[in-house]
């Protein structure tokens, strides 16, 4: 079995349990749609998930390999997106991007990005005179920026990406998602329902994470 | 190599735009070692015995100034996680943003201190020990205070912390940087101050970036 897979991974944050033995497996051109109410741990999967938090137990396969064999060739394949647009308001929307593109060796050329979602006209407009919405669509470009460059990203980890967008906006993502995951792209996105669960729902799986109380939950 | 390039430019860029903070630090050096004479009297003969150590305390205060800020944008708007995501390594990182630091505060310093020696009425055979001392100083205290600016990253009151932490780091640089100085005034050798802080710079360079991506590791999580 390729693509994504956990086995009996958990996460304590501050001495409590966010989860424990999550078993995942998400093949390559599918995406997991996870639900679950606040504090029920999916921002904390998708940081374990990225190798920005350490699991507590329980490991994390890509390919059928373990990811901590190689955590640097774990970084490069994730693409993360939290819930703060990591914007300076200083730069203009192509620095913005071009830095971002630059440091992970992607392609530099980031008009297409731009215009996969419709802030072209914006390319030279420092960042402080953006709106939420504008940012948010500033920050998910750096998805298409991947999307356009030779050896992109493969994982896709989504953290309430469709926040402050607008139903145009939510479109061009949900088409961003489909192209990568008919790509043979994985993408794992947290969600609190809505339109994108909709536009996405042929190419995705839910799962719902349960708020743990006293420590065992999945 | 190409990393730390990138970084380097992107903080230049950000702290050119963002203005203030890198000319706040320069401008409270020079008012502060200014105001000095004004409390103590302006004694030409005192002034050249006491200007060395006045201006070293006061660069100290003056680079602590913007430190605190070195990471805490980065962490607070998501980029340090992007950071470090990507295939630069977290240790090229710290030395980067050190770097960058020093370029925008350091240097300035640098090229401020001549100007105080002449208001401290500083001998003509200080000027040489000043602007080494200053040289080999200042980049130790930009690599030094980004490992307290990393520790104290997502801290409450993180700028009283990071004063607590940093400073005892300083004194060593502050007694033998005033130390050369106060050597040329009198008129003694000052090569062994200077090779003292090339040491100080040297273990700097090597340990600071490492300890600095160990606290910046922690914050992340």
């Amino acid at each position: 079995m390729q693509g994504l897979i956990t086995y009996k991974l958990s996460c304590i944050r501050g001495e409590r349990s966010v989860f424990s033995g999550l078993d995942l497996a998400i093949k390559p051109g599918r995406a997991l749609l996870l639900s679950g109410a606040n504090g029920s741990g999916k921002s904390s999967l998708m940081r374990v998930l990225a190798g920005l938090l350490p699991a507590a137990s329980g490991h994390i396969e890509w390919e059928g390999e373990d990811i901590s064999a190689d955590p640097d060739a774990h970084r490069a394949r994730v693409a993360y997106i939290g819930h703060a647009d990591p914007l300076k308001p200083s730069l203009t929307a192509t620095e913005n991007l071009q830095f971002w593109a630059q440091l992970y060796g992607l392609d530099p050329v980031v008009e297409p990005a731009l215009y996969q979602f419709s802030i072209e006209h914006l390319a030279d407009v420092p960042i402080r005179y953006f709106s939420a919405g504008q940012k948010r669509r500033l920050n998910l470009a750096r998805l298409a920026v991947g999307q356009n460059s030779l050896a992109g990203p493969a994982l896709w980890l989504l953290d309430e990406p469709a926040t402050g967008l607008d139903p145009g906006a939510v479109s061009m993502l949900a088409n961003t998602i489909l192209a990568h995951l008919s790509n043979e792209g994985v993408a794992i996105i947290s969600t609190h329902g809505g339109r994108l669960d909709q536009l996405i729902a042929d190419s995705a799986d839910h799962l719902t994470l349960q708020t743990s109380r006293s420590g065992a939950a999945g | 190599m190409i990393g730390l390039i990138l970084l380097i430019r992107r903080e230049l860029k950000l702290a050119l735009r963002g203005g203030t903070d890198a000319v706040m630090a320069v401008v409270f050096f020079v008012l502060a070692a200014v105001l000095f004479p004004f409390g103590l009297g302006a004694d030409p003969a005192m002034l050249p015995r006491i200007g060395g150590g006045i201006i070293w305390v006061v660069a100290l205060l003056a680079a602590m100034l913007s430190l605190e800020r070195m990471y805490a944008n980065d962490h607070e708007d998501g980029s340090l996680d992007l950071l470090y995501l990507s295939p630069v390594a977290l240790g090229t990182l710290a030395l980067a943003k050190a770097l960058a630091h020093w370029l925008t505060t350091g240097v300035l310093l640098l090229i401020a201190a001549p100007i105080l020696a002449l208001l401290y009425n500083l001998p003509a055979s200080a000027f040489g020990a000043l602007a080494l001392s200053m040289l080999l100083g200042t980049p130790i205290l930009s690599l030094v205070g980004g490992i307290g600016a990393a520790l104290t990253l997502g801290a409450r009151r993180g700028g009283v912390l990071l004063a607590l932490l940093i400073l005892p780091l300083y004194v060593p640089v502050l007694i033998f940087g005033a130390g050369a100085i106060d050597g040329a005034v009198a008129g003694r050798p000052i090569g062994p101050a200077l090779l003292v802080l090339s040491g100080f710079l040297l273990a700097a360079l090597a340990l600071a970036p490492w300890a600095t991506a160990a606290a910046l590791r922690q914050a992340i999580e």
